[in-house]
């Protein structure tokens, strides 16, 4: 009996030494990427299928192998659900060898993802959610935030629009983990430039209608109602404020703070005109960016919006990491990303911080009016270039603890 | 100035009416499946599809061919209705025998389908729809802006809910279709041709449906989502009124839609969870619901 014992110990012990002798290689011998988002929900359009085309592109363009060993894409609808996001994100590291998880929209799921990739020493690179906690209290050494986050939306559109005049505000503000940082990191930069918050509220995520929270935004009395929410809650809110007459009074203004291309797309240029919206990414700025947006309208028939340019950037920095560092281990891969920076069509000279954020300079947009547009998915005039300096907040800033 | 609950009255009746074109929404919708229901006992959870199905052939009809609005208030119901057709005579119509139960997945499964295919070609942001001429701006109430196409939403929702309920209760057509809910064999006997009138009731809930659709068009986005994003709603209302009853399907559209709009007032965090909460109290109390009749 005790002889059986010591030889499960000597074989366990055995398992143990291959492992660690695996280290210096690919893990189950394929890099395995898995894209979880919402793929049928109210953000399915600001990344969803496209951010796994994005994904594609990256890896074709390594010519599908890394290291002599091949890469896989995965693809899961996590439904805006974070048990159904972390259960997922379990099953494919522990079941399926899973080596990165990338996009995972809805700020609050992204959490929940986070947690498990801590544990678990995976790679996690987020593209659409926008929670600067995401690289703050609830940072992890294995999590990059890439394409932007309430901090830099915040720096942007919020201290634009108090600089043209817009004192006091109203928020209208998802009801959940990234609304409520938003807000907070908008109201923060308000206050910073001069300016007064006079009120909120707190609407569900999905609401079909917001007239009346926005007649409570009306009856405020602020100059500028901040919307902070995204996809399709933004889409339903500045189209019922135009219907309600809210900005043609030319009293109060709308701030949307979270504008993806999709929205601008869905909701058309005659309503969405003279918006002003913070991007990290916008298509028609070089020769680069056209170029593979070009190639990215080819395959799907829509302009990337910044979080499908961002997961192309970040599976791509990823690679180029595991081709230096000759591994795909989580920890080893997480350390060699932020000694490079980053350089490719989305981002120039971007640099990650210790604690993940991935600082690139960010920009500050208007839309246009119809009449200036040439055409589908023409939509945007870049007024300003905020450095990333100035957009995403420091180490210390950030809140971030790691250990070590 | 004075202040009802810390909220002043010129804002509260601002909601009030708010809630009350929500509630012209919902009480389109739930008066098609009250009347599905009571007739065909079948709950009819393709409703929603069926919504947006209005709504998107609306929105095709004036992309493609350039129809607009007023046609297409009239012709969408009639495509949403015919589709209803075309699926209870091919489908529905062999599950009548069966316990409610299969009916029920049947139009749920159905509902995923139109829902799937409509997303794989549109996405999730939606389509916009333009409101028509006739009815863009608004008045100024003195407590809020009126939008001119809210106002009609309400007034074209009232005077369908009224014309239906009157059909259904106070005329003869009306009378042989409760008869033949009660006792179709009886019905049958005396030469009414109760298949057929089955088949029509179905094609005309779902054409509510679809006449819904077009009204919300120009309000909400034309998108995949918008049916499915509604029509729990709706069956709590159904299920709060009364499975079956007209009349109570009706007014507790309107109710519910009113109690909803103050809650956004009072406690916006709760709004989207304030009519399940009262469904689980009336269920309590109540279990036939408020209108409906213990069978």
């Amino acid at each position: 009996m005790i002889a059986r014992l010591l030889a499960g110990a000597a074989l366990a012990a055995l398992a143990v030494g291959s492992a660690q002798a695996q280290q210096g290689k690919v893990s189950g011998d394929v890099v395995k990427i898995g894209v979880l988002n919402d793929r049928s929900g109210l953000y399915a359009d600001l990344g969803g299928e496209g951010s796994v085309v994005a994904v594609r592109m990256a890896v074709e363009e390594v010519g599908g192998k890394i290291l002599g060993k091949s890469i896989e894409v995965v693809a899961a609808d996590h439904q805006n659900k974070p048990d159904i996001g972390s259960n997922l994100s379990r099953e494919w590291i522990d079941r399926d060898g899973v080596d990165v998880i990338v996009d995972v929209p809805n700020s609050g799921v992204a959490l929940a993802v986070q947690e498990v990739t801590r544990e678990k020493k995976k790679i996690f690179l987020m593209q659409g959610p926008a929670t600067s906690r995401l690289t703050g209290d609830a940072c992890s050494p294995t999590g990059f935030h890439w394409a932007y986050d309430t901090r830099a939306l915040a720096v942007g559109t919020g201290q634009a629009i108090v600089k043209e005049g817009g004192k006091s505000w109203f928020f209208l503000t998802a009801d959940y983990a990234f609304g409520h940082q938003l807000e907070t990191d908008t109201a923060a930069q308000v206050k910073k430039a001069g300016g007064a918050v006079v009120g909120a509220v707190r609407a569900p995520l999905n609401t079909a209608d917001f007239s009346s929270f926005l007649l409570q935004a009306q009856s405020s009395g602020a100059q500028v109602i901040g919307l902070a929410n995204a996809g399709g809650d933004t889409i339903t809110s500045i189209k019922q404020a135009s219907e309600f007459g809210l900005t043609q009074s030319g009293q109060q203004k709308l701030a949307g703070l979270l504008i993806f291309l999709s929205d601008v797309h869905a909701l058309g240029l005659q309503v969405a005109q003279d918006l002003v919206l913070t991007t990290g990414f916008y298509w028609d700025m070089d020769d680069e960016k056209r170029a593979w947006s070009e190639k990215y309208k080819a395959k799907t028939g829509k302009m990337p919006t910044m979080v499908q340019a961002g997961s192309y950037s970040s599976v791509k920095h990823y690679l180029k990491a595991i081709e230096a560092a000759g591994t795909d281990d989580g920890a080893t891969v997480s350390a060699k990303m932020k000694e490079m920076s980053v350089n490719d069509m989305f981002a120039k000279n971007g640099k990650i911080l210790p604690n993940g954020r991935m600082v690139h300079d960010m920009y500050l947009a208007r839309v246009k009016k119809p009449s200036e547009s040439k055409g589908p998915w023409d939509y945007y005039e870049i007024i300003r270039t905020i450095p990333g300096d100035e957009a995403f907040a420091t180490l210390a800033e950030s809140g971030c603890k790691l250990p070590g | 100035m004075s202040t009802i609950f810390g909220i002043p009255p010129q804002a509260l009746f601002g909601q009030l009416l708010l809630g009350l074109i929500n509630g012209s929404f919902y009480a389109l919708l739930s008066l098609g499946l009250a009347v599905i229901f009571g007739m065909l006992n079948v709950i009819n959870f393709a409703h929603g599809a069926l919504y947006m199905l209005g709504a998107f052939v609306a929105w095709l009809l004036l992309t493609m061919a350039g129809i607009g609005y007023w046609w297409a208030l009239l012709l969408a119901p009639l495509v949403v209705g015919a589709f209803g057709v075309l699926l209870e005579k091919t489908l529905l119509s062999r599950l009548y025998k069966l316990d409610h139960l299969y009916g029920l997945l049947l139009t749920f499964g159905l509902a995923l389908i139109v829902e799937g295919v409509f997303r794989h070609f549109y996405g999730v942001s939606g389509q916009p729809y333009p409101i028509p001429d006739l009815l863009r701006g608004g008045q100024n109430l003195g407590f809020m802006f009126l939008p001119n196409y809210r106002g009609w939403v309400v007034v074209a929702s009232l005077v369908v809910c009224l014309a239906t309920w009157y059909a259904i209760e106070r005329t003869k057509l009306g009378a042989y279709l409760r008869a033949a809910t009660e006792n179709p064999v009886l019905v049958q006997a005396f030469g009414i041709n109760v298949p057929l009138m089955i088949t029509a009731t179905y094609g005309f809930g779902v054409a509510l449906a679809g006449l819904a659709g077009v009204l919300a068009a120009p309000i909400y986005q034309v998108s995949p989502l918008m049916g499915s994003n509604l029509i729990i709603v709706v069956f709590a209302v159904v299920v709060i009124g009364g499975m079956g009853s007209i009349l109570g399907a009706v007014l507790t559209g309107y109710g519910l839609g009113l109690l909803e709009g103050l809650t956004k007032v009072f406690y916006p965090e709760a709004s989207n969870i304030v009519v399940f909460v009262i469904m689980a109290v009336v269920l309590l109390i109540k279990p036939a619901g408020l209108f409906g009749r213990e069978r």
